[in-house]
């Protein structure tokens, strides 16, 4: 059973019309005990990133979601909250990777970010990433909307989009996985994305 | 790169599709779902549902044919038309928009911008300005175009960037339905002085309006709807236009 992760924040709605249409087993919930029990996890995002962590401290999700061990999806703000801290309203976040989000510089690009861009995946490095990605063309474009990013610079970092400078646009470290764009609305290349993660052993 | 945005642009009345010149003159085009699915396939990067029903009864088909649209495309679509309360706002997001865009509410009550953007964030709240030229600059009109109002375009956008709207929606009333090309010169003005993404609306009746509003306009997406619906071009052929001439569009 896969969990989409319910935290009163984030546009569910059309994560999991894209999970129904990929004929996916899952439910939503924000309660520990499910989520405990997954044997996968999805975290959308879409809210600000102070919000989403006060909520899933409400609900007693936060070490629930440090301790998972099984595979693992954080889609926007569900990436950037893997991180260490946000900029966003300073927010310490779950802590899972190493690093900072920042807020994109308005003197250098509008904000926020949105539209069509390209995902470009770094080298074998990244052989974990390279899952994710089963059938995807380098430099395909998908959809993002975002006023935040976590630097390209970082190890975990799996693949780079350049919007003024580059930003990471997929992280993985282990069992996590994290992707900038948003998969359930990047079109047929962002449902491949999603089903390759549904078949994440 | 980031790929300049084909946003194909559906006015639904009563649950139909529609399409008017000056904002009057209705025409039936179809199906709000099946016209959004159909250019979801052929490759739009994102859609635009303006709802310009009349009556409240009618309004209430709306929260169902968003449920619909959302359960059949994946690629992003806003919604608007009507919108004056926040609960409208949260209402229209929970059934599966991704964006809404307020207009005439917005005008009466700023504040509905900068509580919307606060609750749900400025990325899913694209302000629609419909904009007429005077002798000096552009004035707003509201509800649909029918009232003017004493608030200068340029002054209103930069306002309402910074109550929050995540992008501006610009329509020039003087070209809307014409079919003769956006006003260009109202695209310079406005991209060269707000800092968030600006979508071209009215008057595109070719792919080299398209062009135009994107290279000389400075938008980042060109909204139009006349030249989509009557299969004039499709959106490959308007995009392949666009690639020939330098712009990076999303293939």
């Amino acid at each position: 059973m896969i969990v989409v992760i319910d935290y009163k924040a984030g546009n569910l709605y059309n994560v999991g019309n894209a999970l129904k249409y990929l004929q996916a087993d899952f439910i939503f919930s924000g309660d520990p005990a499910v989520v405990s029990q997954a044997n996968k996890v999805i975290l959308p995002g879409v809210g600000s990133a102070g919000a989403a962590m006060e909520s899933l401290a409400e609900q007693g999700l936060v070490e629930v979601l440090q301790r998972l061990q099984v595979p693992f999806l954080g889609i926007c703000l569900g990436l950037q909250l893997l991180f260490e801290v946000s900029e966003e309203d300073n927010t310490p976040c779950l802590g899972l990777l190493p690093g900072t989000v920042h807020k994109f510089d308005t003197s250098q690009v509008k904000v926020p970010h949105i539209g069509w861009n390209q995902v470009r995946q770094l080298g074998e490095s990244c052989q974990s990433a390279s899952i994710l990605f089963k059938d995807i063309p380098g430099q395909s474009f998908f959809y993002f909307i975002h006023s935040y990013f976590a630097p390209a610079a970082n190890e975990v970092t799996a693949a780079v989009t350049q919007y003024g400078d580059c930003f990471a646009s997929v992280v993985t470290k282990e069992n996590f996985w994290g992707v900038q764009f948003h998969p359930e609305r990047s079109g047929e290349i962002g449902l491949r994305v999603l089903n390759n993660f549904l078949e994440v052993r | 790169m980031l790929a300049k945005r084909i946003i194909p642009c559906l006015d639904v009345a009563g649950g139909r599709v529609v399409k008017g010149i000056h904002f009057v003159d209705l025409k039936d085009a179809g199906d709000p779902v099946e016209l959004g699915y159909r250019y979801y396939r052929e490759g739009a990067d994102e859609l635009v549902f303006l709802d310009i029903t009349a009556t409240v009864e009618e309004r209430k088909t709306v929260v169902n044919w968003v449920r619909r649209v959302a359960d059949s495309i994946f690629i992003p679509f806003t919604v608007g038309g009507g919108i004056s309360t926040i609960e409208q706002v949260q209402e229209l997001l929970r059934a599966g928009a991704d964006k809404v865009s307020i207009n005439s509410a917005a005008v009466r009550h700023p504040d509905l911008l900068r509580e919307s953007a606060l609750a749900f964030g400025s990325q899913c709240i694209v302000l629609a300005v419909d904009a007429k030229r005077t002798n000096n600059g552009w004035r707003v009109f509201i509800n649909g175009g029918r009232v003017e109002t004493d608030r200068d375009a340029l002054k209103w956008i930069r306002l309402g960037e910074e109550l929050g709207a995540g992008e501006i929606l610009l329509t020039s009333m003087d070209r809307d339905g014409t079919q003769n090309g956006y006003d260009l010169e109202l695209l310079q003005t406005v991209s060269g002085s707000t800092r968030i993404p600006l979508i071209a609306s009215g008057g595109a009746g070719c792919p080299q309006h398209l062009l135009e509003g994107l290279e000389a306009g400075g938008a980042d997406a060109v909204l139009a709807a006349s030249i989509f619906h009557y299969d004039r071009y499709s959106i490959a052929h308007v995009k392949e236009y666009l690639a020939r001439n330098g712009v990076v569009v999303r293939r």
